[in-house]
C-alpha cells in the first residue's frame, strides 16, 4: 500500500516536467573529461580549419588560468569539469540536405515536444501562421535545418556554426568573439574552448529576414555539458526575429549548460532576440537539474541600430546570465524584457546591462520577476553611461511577484553615469498574489491552478506580448504549468 | 433553488453567521437589508466559497445539491455567481480575456464545448452596450482604472454574460449614480426568469425601488430578524434598523 502510493507519488511527480523523457539515441561522446585533446577531439570531429583548432585552443590555456567565479547571490555546489564529456553526437548523423535520413528516434523527440522539422509540416500545421525555420540541435551537433531554400534566396545564411565554419570563414572569422571576447568570463571562455555547435544567421544589407528563425536546443545524452554558440549579424538596414527554446530530460544529476551568444547590429538593422528556456529545472528537493550559465550581448555598432532582447525563463536549477546591449552607434536603442519564473528549489539570477557609449542612445528594462517555492529570484542590471554618450535615456521597471512566505525577490540596479546629461529612470515593485485576486477568479469559475496562472499572466504580459504570437501562447502556457502545485 | 438551514459560519475562528436560515424558490427576487456589519458580504462569501470562511454548522443547497462541500468554481460551474461589493483589479489581463477564460472554464466543468470567439463577442459588445460599459473598458485590465461605479456595472456584464441561476449581488447599487442605478436595475429585471433567482444584498432601500423583492430579510448580528413583503424595506427606511429590531 505505502509502496504503492510511493510509485503514484513519483509518478505524479514525473509529469510535472512534460519535457522530461529519454529519447533511446546512440550517441558518441568524446572521452570523459578535459584537456587540450578534447579541444582537439572536437575540432577534428567537426573537420575545422586550422585557425578555429588554434582559437580554441588559446582560449583552454586561457581557461586554466582562470577561477571559476564566486557568486554572492547564488549557491552553487562545486562543479567537476573532469567528469563530465563535452561532445556527444547521434550515431547515426542525417546529411543536412535531407531530413529523410534522420535518426526517427531524433525526429520523434523533436515530434514530442511540438518543434517543426519538417518544412510540410510546418505549413499544413496551422492555417494562416507565418512561417518559422528551425535549427534543431541535440546534443552536440545540429541535426535538421529547415527552409534552407527559400532563405538562400533571400541571401539570408542560416545554418548550424559548424556548417558556417566551413563555408563562410570569412564571416565567421570576422565576427567570432567580436562581442564577447575569448577572456570574457569563466564560462565564455569555457565555451570558446569547447562549443560544440549552434547556430549562425547572417542577413545581407537591406534584407527584412522573410521569416522568423529558430533554434531548438535539447540535452539528451547523460553526463554532457552543452556549449552552444550562435552567431547572428545584421548588416546594415536589415531586419530579423530569432527564437531559442531549449528543454532537457529529467535526470538526477545536474548538468552544465554554457552557451555564448553574440549579436552584431550595423546602421539601421535591427535583432530582435526571444528565448523560452525551459531547461529541466530539478524536482522538488532541487535534485538534478540544469545549471544554465550564459553569455549574451549584442553590438549595436551602427548608427540607429536597434537589438532587444525578450527571455521567458523557466526552467534550469540555476540560472546566471545578462544578455546585454553595447549600445556604440549613434540613436541606437537596447531593449530588455524578461520574465524569470522560479520555483521548487531553483535560483535565478539575471538582469541585463545596458552600456551606452554613443550618443542619444536609448534603452528600456521591463524585468518581470516571478517567485514561487522556496526560490530565489534576483534581477541584477547595470546601466552604465560612458563620458562621451550624451543624452541619453534609460528605463528600467522591475517588477516582482511573490506567491508564498518561503521565496525571495532581489533586485540589484547598478547605475554608474559619467554623462550629466543621462535621463535615467528606475522603478521597482514587489507584491504577492492577493487572495482577493485568487478568490475573485476562482468566484468566476476558474481552478486554484488556472486562477494563478491567468493573475501570473497578466503579470508577465509586457514582456509577453513582446514575442512572436505563435510563441507567446506557449510561454504563456508554460509559465502556467511551471507554477502547478505553487499554491494551496 | 437556494436553501439555507440553521446556518453558522465565521472567519478565523469568530462565528459571524449565527444561526441562519433561508428559502429562496426559483424565479424570485429576495433582498437582504442589514446594517453595516451585520454579516451581509461574509454570508456571500461562505455561500461562494472564499477560502477561510467556513461553516461551522447548518446546510446550504443549490437545487438539492450540497453546496458547502463544493470549491469556490464548482459552486460558479452549478450556477452560482457572486457580484463583489469590492470588485477586485487583475493588471495585465483584459475584462475580455477574462470573462472568456471564465465562461470556458465554466463550460468545461459542466461538460460543454468551448464558446466561439465570434459568439462570445457578440454576446460581450451586446452586454457592454447594455450596462453602459465601452468596448475600449473592456479591452483594459480587469477593473483597473475603473471608478466605483464602472466596477460596479462590470459586475453586472460578468453576470450577464455567465448567465448563472444564482445571482447573489453584494451592495452593487453603492457607488451607483442615480443613471446608473437604472441600468443596473433593468438589467436585473430583464435577466428574472422563472427558473433564474436573486439575493439583493443592500444597505439601502433606493434599488428596491427599481427591482421589486418578492421577499425582504432583515439581517442583525448574523441572524435573519424579521422576513417580509417589499414594504418592510420602506418601513426600514422610515424607523432604522433599531427600530426594528425592536
Ligand atoms: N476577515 C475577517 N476577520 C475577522 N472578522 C471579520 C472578517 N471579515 C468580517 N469580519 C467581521 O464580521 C462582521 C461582519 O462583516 P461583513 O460581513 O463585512 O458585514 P457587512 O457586509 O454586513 O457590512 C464585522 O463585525 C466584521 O468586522
Ligand atoms: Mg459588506
Amino acid at each position: 500500500m505505502a509502496a504503492n502510493a510511493e510509485a503514484l507519488a513519483l509518478a505524479e511527480e514525473s509529469s510535472k516536467y512534460k519535457w522530461g523523457f529519454t529519447s533511446d539515441v546512440e550517441s558518441e561522446l568524446s572521452p570523459k573529461g578535459l584537456d587540450e585533446n578534447t579541444v582537439r577531439y572536437i575540432s577534428m570531429k567537426k573537420g575545422e580549419p586550422e585557425w578555429m583548432l588554434d582559437w580554441r585552443l588559446k582560449a583552454f590555456r586561457l581557461w586554466q588560468t582562470m577561477e571559476h567565479p564566486d557568486w554572492s547571490k547564488l549557491n552553487v555546489p562545486p562543479i567537476d569539469y573532469q567528469d563530465a564529456y563535452y561532445y556527444a553526437e547521434p550515431k547515426k548523423k542525417p546529411t543536412l540536405e535531407s531530413l529523410d535520413d534522420l535518426d526517427p528516434a531524433i525526429r520523434e523527440t523533436y515530434e514530442k515536444l511540438g518543434i517543426p522539422i519538417e518544412e510540410q509540416k510546418v505549413l499544413a500545421n496551422v492555417e494562416g501562421a507565418r512561417k518559422v525555420a528551425v535549427d534543431a540541435v541535440f546534443d552536440s551537433v545540429s541535426v535538421a535545418t529547415t527552409f534552407r531554400e527559400e532563405l538562400t534566396k533571400a541571401g539570408v545564411i542560416f545554418m548550424s556554426i559548424s556548417e558556417a565554419i566551413r563555408e563562410h570563414p570569412e564571416l565567421v572569422r570576422k565576427w567570432l568573439g567580436a562581442v564577447v571576447p575569448q577572456r570574457d568570463n569563466f564560462f565564455a571562455t569555457l565555451n570558446s574552448a569547447v562549443f560544440s555547435d549552434g547556430t549562425f544567421v547572417y542577413i545581407p544589407e537591406g534584407v527584412r529576414c522573410p521569416m522568423e528563425l529558430s533554434t531548438y536546443f535539447r540535452i539528451n545524452a547523460e553526463n554532457t555539458g552543452q556549449f552552444e554558440r550562435t552567431l547572428i549579424v545584421a548588416d546594415k538596414g536589415s531586419y530579423v526575429s530569432y527564437l531559442e527554446g531549449c528543454t532537457a530530460p529529467q535526470r538526477d544529476e545536474n548538468q552544465l549548460h554554457a552557451a555564448v551568444v553574440e549579436l552584431v547590429a550595423l546602421d539601421d538593422a535591427e535583432i530582435k532576440y526571444s528565448t523560452v528556456q525551459n531547461w529541466y529545472p530539478g524536482d522538488e528537493n532541487g535534485m538534478g537539474g540544469i545549471y544554465n550559465f550564459v553569455t549574451k550581448r549584442g553590438h549595436c555598432r551602427g548608427a540607429r541600430s536597434k537589438i532587444s532582447w525578450t527571455q521567458v525563463e523557466t526552467g534550469s536549477a540555476v540560472t546566471w546570465k545578462y544578455p546585454s546591449c553595447v549600445l556604440a552607434g549613434e540613436d541606437s536603442v537596447g531593449e530588455f524584457y524578461s520574465v524569470a519564473l522560479t520555483n521548487n528549489a531553483q535560483q535565478a539570477d539575471t538582469g541585463t546591462k545596458m552600456i551606452h557609449l554613443g550618443k542619444n542612445t536609448r534603452s528600456t528594462i521591463i524585468s518581470k520577476g516571478i517567485s514561487a517555492g522556496r526560490s530565489d529570484n534576483t534581477y541584477r542590471g547595470l546601466v552604465r553611461v560612458g563620458p562621451s554618450a550624451e543624452n541619453v535615456r534609460n528605463f528600467t521597471q522591475c517588477d516582482s511577484l511573490l506567491l508564498g512566505d518561503k521565496c525571495g525577490a532581489h533586485t540589484v540596479p547598478y547605475i554608474e553615469v559619467k554623462n550629466p546629461s543621462a535621463q535615467i529612470e528606475h522603478e521597482a515593485t514587489t507584491s504577492k498574489i492577493s487572495d482577493d485576486q485568487l478568490f475573485y477568479a476562482m468566484s468566476r469559475g476558474l481552478d486554484e491552478e488556472e486562477a494563478v496562472a491567468l493573475i501570473v499572466n497578466g503579470f508577465a504580459r509586457e514582456v509577453l506580448q513582446q514575442l512572436p504570437m505563435e510563441f507567446a501562447v506557449e510561454a504563456q502556457k508554460l509559465l502556467g504549468i511551471s507554477l502547478e502545485g505553487a499554491v494551496g | 433553488m437556494l436553501k439555507i438551514e440553521d446556518l453558522h459560519a465565521g472567519v478565523e475562528g469568530t462565528e459571524i453567521i449565527k444561526g441562519l436560515s433561508l428559502d429562496l424558490p426559483a424565479g424570485e427576487v429576495h433582498a437582504i437589508m442589514g446594517p453595516n456589519g451585520s454579516g451581509k458580504s461574509t454570508l456571500s462569501y461562505v455561500l461562494s466559497g472564499r477560502d477561510g470562511y467556513e461553516a461551522t454548522a447548518g446546510s446550504v443547497t443549490l437545487d438539492g445539491e450540497d453546496l458547502l462541500s463544493m470549491e469556490a468554481h464548482e459552486r460558479a460551474a452549478a450556477g452560482l455567481f457572486l457580484g463583489l461589493q469590492y470588485p477586485v483589479e487583475i493588471p495585465g489581463v483584459s475584462n475580455v480575456n477574462f470573462l472568456r477564460t471564465a465562461l470556458n472554464a465554466q463550460r468545461k466543468l459542466r461538460g460543454e464545448d468551448e464558446i466561439s470567439a465570434a459568439d462570445f463577442l457578440r454576446e460581450t459588445r451586446k452586454e457592454a452596450e447594455a450596462f453602459d460599459l465601452s468596448m475600449d473598458h473592456m479591452k483594459r485590465g480587469v477593473n483597473v482604472g475603473f471608478s466605483g461605479g464602472e466596477k460596479k456595472r462590470n459586475e453586472m456584464i460578468q453576470m450577464a454574460v455567465l448567465k448563472p441561476r444564482l445571482a447573489l449581488l453584494d451592495e452593487t447599487d453603492s457607488g451607483l449614480d442615480i443613471d446608473a442605478l437604472r441600468v443596473v436595475a433593468d438589467g436585473i429585471n430583464r435577466m428574472r426568469s422563472p427558473d433564474r433567482s436573486f439575493l439583493l444584498i443592500t444597505h439601502y432601500q433606493r434599488l428596491l425601488d427599481y427591482v421589486k423583492p418578492d421577499k425582504v430579510h432583515v439581517l442583525q448580528d448574523g441572524r435573519i430578524t424579521r422576513t417580509g413583503g417589499p414594504e418592510l424595506a420602506a418601513e426600514l427606511e422610515r424607523e432604522g434598523y433599531v427600530g426594528i429590531a425592536a
